[in-house]
């Protein structure tokens, strides 16, 4: 099989330093020192931060259908530099993942390519046009063992819609992932309704559009008994509204974005599309109440919703502009410059709310968001926390470009993500010996 | 000055300095010869990604009248309908030696992305851009309050005035220029609109806001009562109208003879034009001797002759 | 030779005798306007003005000068910071076929006088324009010649000209100043 690999006083959680034996895939060993194999990939990992592989709950890989945008394979490797092991890969590509047979091309397409396990997360209507229900049980019972359904970039609107998605996933313990946006306050919304957007004269997109669909989904999963999944929170009411579901036992999740967690609507004023995204860039009271979410526990993950463009989508008038951003390769930086290195978290509940939880709400936390122990399935993200580094657009691995973040210092990054035992992210730097980084 | 994209990045110098130029160009359109020698050899497009007739032969005439080569390109459709790009149309105009950009554009910010884009060198002007900005409008409306109600016009503001804006604030490009110019200028300023109409999130404009405009004669002393096009759709567009109906908006903000005569007697009418008789102005308001309507376009001619002048004149690259 | 070249008497001396100057050689003040070139040729215009109904009291000084400004006529627009522009005040009774006596500072290219006369042209149809400047240094770069001039002055290219005024600068005065070295 792969070559052993022996990682060399980590910190294990940004705790306890050992070191860590991988072999055939799964960490064989964890100890204080470890005497490595003949041919082992020996990684010495003095002042790195070791967690279990990154699992991303929101991305976008857009094939089938936008490969110029970005590709199954080029989305892969970016999660791999990013730190991923896992991504769940949204269901509004071309044709729309709305059937078994979509979702098993994507999920063994990302197989094939081997950087990154993709789980497909079906859609929760045909065509996502939030009519009719997909087949959710044939793509549930799918070689790609589809868990989550959403039909994100657009709100699962009608109630008696969401309603019924919500009752039918019950039947293989899945969950409705929403995109929270009421459809009729956002016709034509550019931008986060405020001082900026009347200022600039871009048509707002108001905070309630979020919330009351948060609060609706809320409501309906507590009636119906379901799980539901809420997309990149953006508001400070969209949190407490969660806060105040989660303290009546309504069993909702939810995600923040890096971008969310780190960007302002002051941004706009540049008119530059690399800031336009759904939902909006908000206040800074915003971001802040998202902060303190994350730290206690209301918000339970981060998730990139890492959307791909190409340059024509983007290099536009912002009301021509396509919503999104880049955020796999970044994100882990992000959340270290505005949460871990402020203090709301530590490394260990960066693994909860990057790995463990997704895994869990994802249903693939057989696989995926398992402790650094022996016997576990070896999925491991290095991080060097003190290695900062300037984002630009041009040394991303994505096909596409637009990340709003060129220009910026971010404090770390991951140096290694082994996935199964094997690397598939190597700083050059940790191994001058061997060939590095896959191709 | 190197682009003139909104009225907030004017300084009270920099407004004044343009309403003062703005009248020497005046001043030499009452000549026998009209036309200056000032911007031989700039070349001036005049970019129009949405109709406006208007807007544009203002312009033309202004840059006609300083001697530049004068291109009008329409660029009608947009990237959303897949016609040419923003982009490839900046290229395409600093290929072709464009001196500035007039440029008038149904998105918010175009303005501004066109003079920072990096896609071309020239100056740009915005002619208005989608509901954000309009600078020239903003800065002739101040020309002809400052003609009929300042005394010793020349190095003056509009210190003292008040200026009521009356209707659709919220898709108002007009109105956001004026709000900030007029009060840099020292005018107070009232916005007189439905609250639908009102943006959410103006708390910090430099102005108060009523909401009627009965209330804004009586509890003002309006020196210049600017009325708003308002664009019928918006007043009864089914379930997205911003009003119940056409009559009701003529009957709570309408400036009929009756409003008129309420009005100060030196107070002046103004509209940005088109004007829609009957719904927003009745012809007996339009057409009275307090009306300076007409006045307006011909002070646009001016206005933009000066803003052309003062960011194209001067030594090149030092602006 | 640098230093104040005339004093307040020297100037009032220089402008009695244009003044003198023009009504000898217009034979009389009839059809004579006076056009100033801000900045400093308007008051010296004015001054002039004021001399010559002194002599002629039928002459209305106020209405027979006016101020022309050339700013917009320059040929050096684009190798300057942008320039203010100044009024133009034609004097009541208009230029047309009258007799035009330009009046200004410091004659030295020519190329303000060139301006000049083209804003003249687009202004109306004098019958003939004189040239009225207090300083004439030389180094002119076109066919100009002024028909009236104060003093002239030999200077070298490198080497400065200033005239204050009362009106502008609370003194009469004309400096020569070293400017920078001649290279």
């Amino acid at each position: 099989m792969s070559r052993p690999i022996v990682i060399v006083n980590a910190s294990l959680y940004g705790e306890e330093t050992a070191s860590l034996l991988v072999e055939d895939g799964v960490i064989a060993q964890v100890a204080d020192s470890i005497e490595a194999p003949e041919g082992a990939l020996v990684i010495d990992a003095s002042g790195l931060v070791a967690l279990p592989g990154l699992v991303d709950l929101h991305t976008h890989l857009r094939e089938p259908g936008r490969e110029d945008a970005e590709t199954i394979e080029t989305g892969s490797r970016a999660a791999a530099r990013g730190g991923w092991t896992a991504v769940h890969a949204m269901a509004n590509t071309n044709p729309v993942a709305d059937t078994a047979g979509v979702v098993e091309q994507v999920h063994s397409r990302g197989q094939e390519i081997g950087l990154v396990d993709v789980f497909p997360v079906g859609a929760v209507t045909v065509g996502l046009k939030g009519e009719h229900l997909s087949e959710m049980g044939a793509m549930a019972n799918s070689r790609a063992r589809v868990r989550l359904f959403s039909d994100d970039g657009i709100c699962v609107y009608d109630p008696v819609i969401m309603r019924r998605a919500l009752e039918y996933v019950k039947t293989f313990d899945g969950a409705v992932v929403q995109h929270a946006q009421d459809l009729r306050l956002t016709e034509g919304s550019q931008m986060h309704e405020g001082e900026v957007s009347a200022e600039l004269g871009l048509a707002g997109w108001p905070a309630v559009a979020e919330e009351s669909i948060v609060a609706r989904d809320a409501l309906l999963a507590e009636h119906v008994g379901s799980r539901v999944h809420v997309q990149h929170l953006s508001t400070r009411g969209s949190v407490e509204i969660v806060r105040w579901a989660k303290e009546r036992g309504i069993s909702v999740t939810a995600e923040a974005t890096p971008h969310h967690l780190l960007l302002t609507h002051e941004s706009a004023r540049t008119y530059d599309p690399l800031f336009k995204v759904n939902p909006p860039l908000r206040t800074q009271d915003d971001v802040d109440a998202l902060r303190d979410a994350v730290g206690d526990g209301t918000i339970d993950i981060i998730a990139t919703d890492h959307a791909p463009h190409a340059s024509e989508d983007k290099d536009c008038e912002w009301a021509a502009a396509s919503f999104g951003m880049l955020g796999l390769e970044t994100a882990l930086g992000i959340v270290q410059k505005v949460l871990v290195d402020t203090g709301v978290l530590t490394w260990r509940d960066v693994a909860r709310v990057m790995s463990e939880t997704p895994a869990r709400i994802g249903r693939v936390d057989h696989l995926h968001g398992r402790p650094l122990a022996a016997g576990e399935p070896a999925n491991i993200t290095l991080i060097d926390p003190n290695a900062p580094w300037t984002v630009s657009a041009d040394a991303l691995a994505s096909r596409a470009r637009n990340t709003p973040y060129g220009g910026i210092e971010l404090p770390g990054r991951p140096v290694a993500t082994i996935l199964r035992g094997e690397p598939t992210h190597l700083d050059p730097r940790l191994a001058p010996d061997t060939e590095g980084v896959p191709a | 000055m190197k682009h003139l994209l909104s009225t907030r990045d004017l300084s009270r110098d920099d407004a004044i300095l343009i309403l003062d130029t703005a009248a020497q160009m005046a001043a030499t359109q009452e000549r026998e010869v009209r036309k200056l020698p000032t911007l031989r050899g700039k070349t001036v497009v005049n970019l129009f990604f949405e109709d406006s007739t208007r807007t544009r032969i203002s312009f033309e005439a202004a840059a006609k009248r300083l001697s530049a080569d004068v291109i009008n390109f329409s660029a009608k459709g947009s990237s959303v309908s897949k016609g040419e790009s923003l982009k490839d149309t900046a290229l395409t105009l600093q290929a072709m030696g464009a001196d500035a950009v007039v440029v008038r554009h149904w998105a918010s910010g175009a303005a501004y992305q066109l003079a920072h884009g990096g896609w071309l060198h020239g100056s740009v002007l915005n002619a208005g851009d989608g509901t954000h900005q309009h600078p020239t409008q903003a800065l002739l409306d101040a020309f002809t309050m400052r003609r009929h109600l300042v005394g010793s016009p020349e190095g003056a503001g509009l210190d003292g005035l008040t200026v009521a804006i009356v209707g659709d604030v919220l898709h108002s490009r007009v109105a956001r220029s004026n709000v900030h110019l007029l009060h840099t200028l020292g005018a107070r300023v009232v916005l007189v609109a439905p609250p639908t109409l009102v943006p959410v999130g103006m708390e910090p404009w430099p102005c108060e806001v009523v909401h009627t405009l009965d209330e804004a004669i009586e509890s003002y002393d309006i020196d210049a009562l600017m009325m708003l096009r308002v664009q019928r759709e918006r007043m009864s567009g089914g379930g997205l109208a911003f009003f119940p109906s056409p009559a009701e908006y003529t009957r709570l903000y309408g400036l009929d003879a009756d409003r008129l005569g309420r009005l100060p007697d030196h107070a002046i009418v103004m509209h940005p034009g088109p004007m829609n008789r009957g719904l927003e102005i009745s012809a007996e308001a339009a057409d009275s001797p307090r009306s300076v309507i007409v006045e307006q376009v011909g002070n646009g001619v001016a206005v933009r002759m000066a803003a052309l002048y003062l960011l194209l004149a001067g030594e090149e690259g030092a602006q | 030779m640098t230093g104040t070249l005339l004093g307040p008497g020297d100037i009032s001396r220089a402008l009695t005798r244009i003044a003198h100057e023009i009504l000898e050689r217009n034979g009389g003040p009839d059809d004579v306007v006076l056009l100033g070139i801000p900045t400093r040729g308007l008051p010296l215009a004015e001054r002039l003005a004021t001399r010559l109904a002194e002599v002629e009291p039928g002459f209305d000084a106020d209405a027979r000068c006016g101020a022309l400004d050339i700013t917009m006529y320059r040929d050096d627009l684009h190798r300057q910071p942008t320039r203010a522009i100044g009024t133009t005040r034609l004097p009541e009774q208009g230029i047309d076929d009258a007799v035009v006596v330009l009046v200004d500072d410091v004659l030295h290219t020519g190329r303000t006088i060139r301006a000049a006369l083209d804003a003249i042209k687009d202004l109306g149809r004098p019958r003939a324009v004189q040239l009225a400047a207090l300083v004439d240094r030389g180094h002119r770069e076109l066919p100009i010649r002024a028909d009236f001039v104060g003093k002239n002055i030999p200077t070298s290219r490198s080497e400065r000209v200033d005239v204050h005024l009362e009106e502008v600068d609370g003194e009469d005065a004309v400096i020569l100043s070293a400017g920078r070295a001649e290279a």
